[in-house]
């Protein structure tokens, strides 16, 4: 590991040394996309084929806790962007500041999500668990909608481990900002979990239309 | 390759334009578009959240300022997610599995 920055063996610059990190960075969220690909694509079917019961399903989701989200997600991917920009031009300081206030923002995006979960439970909304879309629903329904609550859950699941992975790595990264590793010459570690911050951002972009938002007028 | 470091006021706007297409994104969401062409709706959600990813891949995570070879993996990626989506879509919708 060149912790601080120094050239391994196997690279010419350091330029070529960061550039092979970014890519590297960049094939691993390749694989992410086909991750996260397999669970939207399972979801496009089940919307197609269920369509009205995927839309009251989707109804019964609170939109102004998934909106608040979805602001509070994409400010902390600002304030990710601003903490690179920090270590870029070299402010040592802001740069903990910056990654500091994305844990933060990161922790209330899972604090709501939480709640939203356990308005589910109450709701007996999670599938498997006493599922029960409303009263008296019939079988077909109470199937139908669980397909639904199974795609929220996992999708929103999946995400939200990821969520959880970043939160552990901003807590890293901010140590080693606090030591002051982070310089206009080394910033590979920011930029790259950056990258990933960003990544678990965009899958939030495509999951709140597409959960959420389905036919609510 | 020289590094390219993008200035605060970039990411704040960025920041402002994925607002504002959230906002959009909502407000459309309870409009009947349906109404005028059938799926209209999904496809408006999906053309503005294309719109928020292209962003954030090309200002927040660099990809614009990025090298050539870099470029070259993302469009893969979403190159092989397009090969998932439409080879499966494409055989439920033009085969006679349909047991409901």
């Amino acid at each position: 590991m060149h912790r601080t920055g120094e050239l391994s063996g196997q690279f010419q610059t350091l330029e070529q040394q960061k550039d092979s990190a970014t890519l590297g960075m960049w094939i691993f969220l390749a694989t992410e996309i086909l991750f996260f690909g397999g669970l939207f694509l399972t979801y496009t079917i089940n919307r197609h084929t269920y369509a009205s019961m995927f839309a009251e399903a989707s109804r019964t989701l609170d939109l102004k806790l998934g909106g608040f989200n979805t602001v509070v997600l994409i400010g902390s991917s600002l304030t990710m962007a601003m903490a690179v920009w920090s270590a870029q031009v070299g402010k040592k300081k802001l740069v903990t500041l910056f990654l500091i206030l994305t844990l933060l923002l990161g922790c209330v995006f899972l604090g709501v999500k939480a709640i939203e979960y356990k308005q589910k439970f109450d709701e007996n909304h999670v599938p498997g668990l006493n599922f029960q879309f409303e009263k008296n629903a019939d079988q077909a329904t109470n199937a139908h909608a669980q397909l639904f609550f199974s795609l929220y859950f996992g999708m929103t699941g999946l995400h939200a481990l990821h969520m959880v992975i970043g939160a552990g790595l901003l807590v890293w990264l901010i140590k080693q900002s606090m030591a002051g590793r982070f310089t206009p010459q080394y910033n590979t570690p920011v930029e790259n979990v950056g990258l990933y911050w960003h990544f678990v951002d965009i899958v939030w972009i495509y999951l709140f239309p597409l959960l959420y938002l389905i036919d609510r007028h | 390759m020289s590094e390219h470091i993008v200035s605060p006021k970039l990411y704040l706007l960025i920041f402002l334009a994925l607002m504002v297409l959230t906002g959009t994104t909502v407000y459309a969401a309870t409009v009947d578009l349906n109404h005028y062409y059938r799926g209209l709706n999904v496809i408006v959600a999906l053309v503005i959240a294309a719109c928020k990813a292209l962003l954030v891949v090309l200002f927040f995570m660099h990809a614009y300022y990025s090298s050539k070879r870099t470029q070259l993996i993302i469009v893969a990626g979403v190159f092989w997610l397009a090969i998932m989506l439409s080879l499966t879509l494409g055989d439920y919708a033009s085969r006679s599995w349909d047991v409901h």
